[in-house]
């Protein structure tokens, strides 16, 4: 699995979809409610289920990262599963609105 | 990332969202990724390296922009408001490429070599309205510029600054919430297209899930009855317009209730033109932000509340950040530095530097960005205790009137072909309607120095907007040993005399 930034991702388990916004410093499992995530061209349609421990869901526009590498996801579809890079879950990334300016 | 996949993500997660122009026949972000595409298609036909505008704002704008990102080609806005020699000049630097032009300034541009030109009406009608295309895959490209956009340097020669995928999309995101937006959310753009912030509104727009409207060229009248009609919630304005809104509002008894935000930038904005916006608009959240081309927009913003707390507090020293652009975004680090280059403390002046991915500080062939990622503004500043950042001004000497940057170098040029100039100097003076005015002071030949034959031949050769509007006389002007001119000496001793 190659984690490019600007790659995009679908949940196999869910209807989550996912951007890369920078990728893991290490390679790695990026994963959604407990399984790997295939890639957002691939014609696979989600099947199985989602493992309950990553069962917390992913929001639109909220983005997800991975302290130890640096991974960041942008949550471009919701979904019920939850992220995680190599099993380890992925922290919201808490981002203070700001105001527009353009 | 690539500035197009914030069209693709949006066009996926909302797909009827009304992204452009009238909320009854607007074009929804599934039909502007189409339309995008299907340009990216006819764009990666072409031999051309750059994809170039020139023209007036309007969705064509918008659908050119992601469809370069989408065909791998740098996007090039050209400022039609340039004399014809400058014009073409800059055409002749995007070849080879494609120029979608307006109609009517396509003579202009006319056999400038290694550029196709497509008429605006002609791109419109395939790309913009019409039978709505099915997208098709574009292959992958190598290409990392977003945007080149050139920008009026000390001398006069415009540099092409580069923006690229990373700067523009890291400052997308950084800044706005993926479709954070509501949907009866609409932006009125009414700076053009060849500025930084009428790049950067298109791409946080889409971003947030929000519509944009145009103001094809602004005049107050028309930005408000756009603003009324279209139900417009947000908006950014240079200093000069506002003035101009406010008055318009007045006579017209226009409140415009849906508006929510109202931003501006690009200069000076005279604090009793914001103290009175604030009393007229009361329901309006005024945001102040700082940013430059090479930084991808802004870098540095006033909000609401600094605005609401500055104008109620007693303290000075509160009172006082009203005319301050606030604080640095907090996905970027900014200091102030001496001229030894060490960073100095709150209160002292010295030039502003930044850092951060939306920093691109380069130009076609030239990065001025230091290796460890600090790039010099050229802007004096200095902070306070709580880091809000006051600008001082340009440290080179281009005078900003009304946010258009003008450089004094090429004023003196034409003044000086003049039989009855012997020297001279051009510079900024403030000036409560612009920001800055052009000035300009003459050493005259023996005889009668018209000035109005001076104005004329400005406005001949240039422009209007760079007619000098104050004149002063002097015997010899101001050198340094080393025979440069001491603009800052002159400025000071005009602004006790003006």
């Amino acid at each position: 699995m190659e984690i490019k930034p600007g790659s995009r991702w679908k949940s196999a388990v869910c209807t989550a979809e996912l951007v890369v916004v920078r990728p893991p410093a290490s390679a790695g499992e990026l994963q959604c409610g407990g399984v790997a995530v295939i890639a957002q061209a691939s014609d696979q349609a989600p099947t199985g289920a989602i493992d309950p421990a990553h069962a917390n869901g992913v929001l639109i526009g909220k983005r997800y990262t991975d302290l130890p590498t640096g991974l960041e996801v942008l949550g471009a579809k919701p979904g019920k599963g939850s992220l995680a890079f190599d099993g380890r879950p992925l922290t919201l990334k808490e981002a203070k609105p700001l105001p527009a300016s353009d | 990332m690539q500035t197009a996949l914030i069209l693709e993500i949006a066009a996926d997660a909302c797909p009827e969202r009304i992204a452009l122009g009238s909320l009854h026949d607007g074009m929804r972000f599934a039909a502007l990724r189409a339309r995008a595409n299907a340009a990216a298609h006819w764009l990666r036909q072409s031999q051309g390296h750059n994809a170039a505008f020139i023209g007036m704002n309007g969705a064509a704008l918008p659908v050119l922009l992601f469809a370069s990102g989408m065909a791998g080609m740098p996007f090039v806005p050209i400022n039609y408001r340039l004399g014809d020699d400058d014009l073409r000049r800059l055409v002749a630097r995007t070849a080879p490429g494609v120029v979608v032009v307006d109609d009517d300034m396509a003579d202009r541009i006319s056999g400038t070599p290694g550029i196709d030109i497509i008429l605006r009406s002609t791109f419109e009608s395939r790309f913009v309205d019409g039978p709505l295309p099915v997208p098709a895959p574009l292959p992958d490209h190598e290409n990392d510029i977003a945007v080149l956009l050139f920008t009026s340097g000390t001398t006069g020669d415009p540099k092409a600054a580069v923006l690229r995928h990373v700067n523009l999309t890291s400052y997308v995101m950084s800044t706005v919430e993926f479709l954070g937006c509501d949907e009866d959310e609409a932006t009125l753009v009414s700076v053009p297209p060849y500025h930084i912030a009428g790049i950067s509104a298109v791409l946080t727009a889409a971003y947030g899930g929000r519509r944009l409207v145009y103001l094809p060229a602004f005049t107050a009248e028309a930005w408000v009855e756009i603003a009324a009609r279209e139900a417009i919630t947000h908006a950014m304005v240079v200093p000069t317009m506002l003035g101009r809104i406010l008055d318009i509002m007045a006579s017209t008894g226009q409140t415009l209730p849906n508006l929510k935000s109202l931003s501006y930038g690009g200069g000076r904005m005279p604090e009793p033109v914001i103290a009175r916006a604030l009393q007229v608009l009361p329901h309006v959240d005024f945001v102040n932000a700082y940013g430059l081309t090479e930084t991808s927009s802004t870098v540095a913003l006033l909000s609401a509340d600094d605005h609401r707390n500055a104008i109620l507090s007693s303290d000075p020293a509160v009172r006082r950040r009203l005319g301050s652009v606030g604080r640095p975004l907090p996905a970027l680090e900014l200091e102030i530095r001496g001229p030894d280059g060490a960073r100095l403390g709150p209160g002292e002046p010295g030039e502003i530097f930044v850092r951060g991915e939306q920093v691109s500080g380069e130009y076609l062939h030239k990065k001025t960005i230091a290796p460890d990622g600090w790039f010099a503004t050229n802007d004096g500043g200095w902070l306070d205790e709580d880091g809000y950042l006051f600008i001082e001004g340009r440290l080179d000497d281009v005078i900003v009137r009304g946010g258009e940057n003008i450089s004094p170098g090429e004023i003196e040029d034409v003044l000086r072909g003049h039989p009855q100039v012997a020297d001279c100097a051009v510079l900024g003076l403030p000036d409560v309607q612009w920001g800055e005015k052009v000035a300009a002071v003459i050493v005259c030949r023996p005889g009668i120095c018209d000035t109005d034959a001076l104005a004329d031949l400005v406005k001949a050769r240039l422009r209007s907007t760079k007619t000098p509007e104050a004149w002063f006389f002097r015997d010899t002007l101001p050198y340094n040993e080393t025979g440069k001119l001491l603009r800052r000496v002159l400025k000071a001793e005009l602004a006790v005399e003006s």
